[in-house]
């Protein structure tokens, strides 16, 4: 028999149970749905980390205290200003240093609670953090321990209320620091803690204030995607030579992608795999339904048989109509899958959802597959059909 | 005249039910002619039916030699043997065995599809078959939509569309009043002599086999008279 005819005869046999084709397929949508919808979620979330990762500014070593391992204790920190010092002679890169402490920064009646980070006018060089009024820290406000402040863009609407906030006196952690700059919004972190709600100010005020003379981490950036490798073995090789018995961690941007995309992946894997469960139990439906249409049928079959279908052509015929189902049912289920995925990432903000063209094509090929799969046995048992015995069928 | 339509020799069928081996047929041989128009007769249980699905090659003899289109079925596989039934034999049931939901002319045209036949061509053919059982203004009606006469006539066009050397017609007016059984057997013994399609009836009804030009009488699983 020809594809087209067994196609026709497929499509006259679903039409004629409307309504129990279309339950039969709900199986299948719902699975091949949470399928895409969960793979675009995976998929957003790790490409939101990538783009954050990516943000912060290119080609950066980050050189933290300790062994950066999962698992692995956090290390105190031994690192002074002078190391940072030391790093830029050895390496001939500007150094960005950072020591922070979560404070509680005031302005007139309001107050807020945000990261206080102690750093150097190298920050606005090594990172990409651009300012949208005012100015970032000097080199004179670090050497003069200057109290002076620039602040993210939440803090301006939660202490100031929108209004102008350059040249006021705001406090921090009690003291009195002036905001000399505001900074652009770079929105919502996936890590936690929003980057909008910083205060920077001069590390050297900020040992003060914390009572630390050390500082958390160094940051560089080296000149090149090629030359990461050795600005970081130069700064690892300056700390060892400094600090014998310590280990210290250099850390890229490749290297936290990696681990975080790993996790992210693994995580979408997962999720995707449970959701596939449920395109298997709706195979099992239709397994099910087709063993019931291939009953109902008997007689049907008998007849074809007896006027000249053979056992393949009626077994074509049947596995079509199972295939159909699942095929039918894969592309209504990707349809509410991408849809259901383009109106989640838009109704809620932390769930970005981005659509990959390979997960509605797989899932489209899985449900095929499970038609194929799970309409073998009802269509054999159709082919096989002794047309004597199926056409005295009541 | 070439070989027999349908030939039987020597042939015997027996079933197992049960653990119990029935014996339907205990050595039957006949010859159906090209233009024959015979009769079977016989009480049920006498082997009537299985002598019909052996003619029709829907079945096997468990011994003796049967020919359906001058071929030994022995020899043939399932999917042979149904071409060979494809190519030989139009089948009248008793209950019509339209598909529904189906038009007329797709269940006249339906045997074709098995043949390979393009769906334009099959729906000619279908057209003329329905033409000739007088059914060409029913072409697009439903089996639903149909009297039983009407339906009888729509699945006889559905035996002639391939053309068939032997119409085999089970009780094909036990499902009909008795006007429109003698319309139907009407059709059927015109068809056989004006188009030379030998027409074998399988019937309970001694009225209806009386009009054959030969009856073939079963009992017991044996033929009395040939």
């Amino acid at each position: 028999m020809r594809l087209a005819e067994a196609w026709r005869v497929a499509v006259t046999a679903l039409r004629a149970n409307r309504l129990r084709s279309l339950l039969t397929m709900l199986g299948v949508v719902i699975g091949v749905a949470a399928v895409v919808v969960l793979v675009a979620i995976g998929t957003g979330a790790k490409s939101e980390v990538e783009e954050q990762v990516n943000g912060l500014g290119a080609n950066l070593v980050i050189v933290v205290p300790g062994r950066l391992d999962f698992g692995s204790a956090p290390t105190k920190s031994r690192l002074e200003l002078g190391d940072a010092d030391r790093l830029g002679r050895a390496t001939g890169q500007e150094v960005a240093v950072s020591l922070a402490s979560g404070e509680t920064v005031r302005f007139g009646g309001r107050e807020a609670f945000a990261t206080v980070n102690g750093t150097n006018a190298a920050v606005s060089r090594v990172f990409v953090r651009p300012v949208a009024r005012g100015e970032y820290l000097r080199q004179t406000d670090v050497d003069t321990r200057r109290r002076v402040a620039v602040i993210g863009p939440e803090l301006v609407s939660s202490l100031f209320d929108g209004a102008d906030p350059l040249g006021r006196t705001i406090s921090v952690g009690g003291v009195r620091f002036r905001v000399i700059g505001v900074f652009e919004p770079v929105g919502s972190s996936t890590f936690g803690g929003s980057r909008d709600a910083e205060v920077h100010i001069p590390v050297t005020a900020a040992q003060r204030l914390f009572g630390d003379m050390r500082i958390d981490a160094m940051a560089l950036k080296a000149p090149t995607t090629d030359s990461i490798e050795e600005v970081s073995d130069e700064a690892l090789a300056v700390l060892a030579d400094r600090y014998p018995d310590e280990e210290f961690s250099a850390v890229t941007q490749d290297q936290i992608l990696g681990t975080v995309g790993r996790i992210l992946g693994l995580l979408t894997s997962v999720l995707a795999a449970i959701a596939a469960i449920s395109l298997l139990v709706g195979g099992v439906g239709v397994s099910n339904i087709m063993l019931v249409s291939v009953r109902e049928r008997t007689r049907e079959i008998g007849l074809r048989k007896a006027v000249g279908a053979r056992q393949r052509d009626v077994t074509l015929q049947f596995l079509l109509e199972a295939v159909l189902l699942t095929t039918i049912g894969g592309v209504l289920g990707i349809a509410l899958g991408v849809g259901g995925s383009l109106g989640l990432s838009a109704l809620v903000d932390q769930l970005p959802a981005q659509i990959t063209w390979w997960s509605p094509a797989l899932a489209f090929t899985v449900s095929a597959a499970v038609g194929i799969f799970f309409g073998v046995v009802p269509a054999r048992r159709a082919g096989r059909l002794d047309p004597v015995v199926a056409l005295r069928t009541e | 005249m070439t070989a027999p339509a349908l030939e039987a020799v020597d042939v015997t069928r027996s079933y197992v039910l049960e653990g119990v081996t029935v014996e339907a047929l205990r050595g039957v041989t006949l010859t159906v002619e090209r233009g024959d128009y015979a009769a079977v007769v016989g009480p049920s249980g006498s082997g009537k039916s299985t002598l019909m699905h052996l003619l029709g090659g829907l079945d096997r003899p468990t011994s003796g030699v049967l020919r359906v289109g001058g071929r030994d079925i022995a020899s043939l596989s399932e999917d042979e043997l149904a071409q060979v039934r494809n190519a030989t034999i139009g089948f009248v049931f008793q209950a019509f065995q339209l598909l529904g939901r189906t038009s007329a002319i797709d269940n006249v045209a339906m045997p074709l599809v098995y043949r390979g036949i393009r769906r334009s061509e099959r729906r000619r053919r279908a057209v003329e078959a329905l033409t000739r059982v007088g059914m060409a203004h029913r072409l697009d009606h439903r089996p639903s939509q149909l009297s039983g006469g009407e339906q009888q006539r729509v699945a006889i066009a559905r035996a002639l569309v391939g053309d068939p050397q032997v119409l085999l017609a089970d009780e094909p007016t036990g499902n009909l009043d008795t006007r429109t059984g003698e319309e139907v057997m009407a059709l059927l013994e015109g068809l056989n002599a004006e188009q030379g399609v030998a027409v074998v009836l399988v019937t309970h009804d001694l009225e209806v086999a009386a009009r054959a030009r030969r009856q073939i009488r079963v009992r017991d699983g044996l033929l009395e008279s040939a």
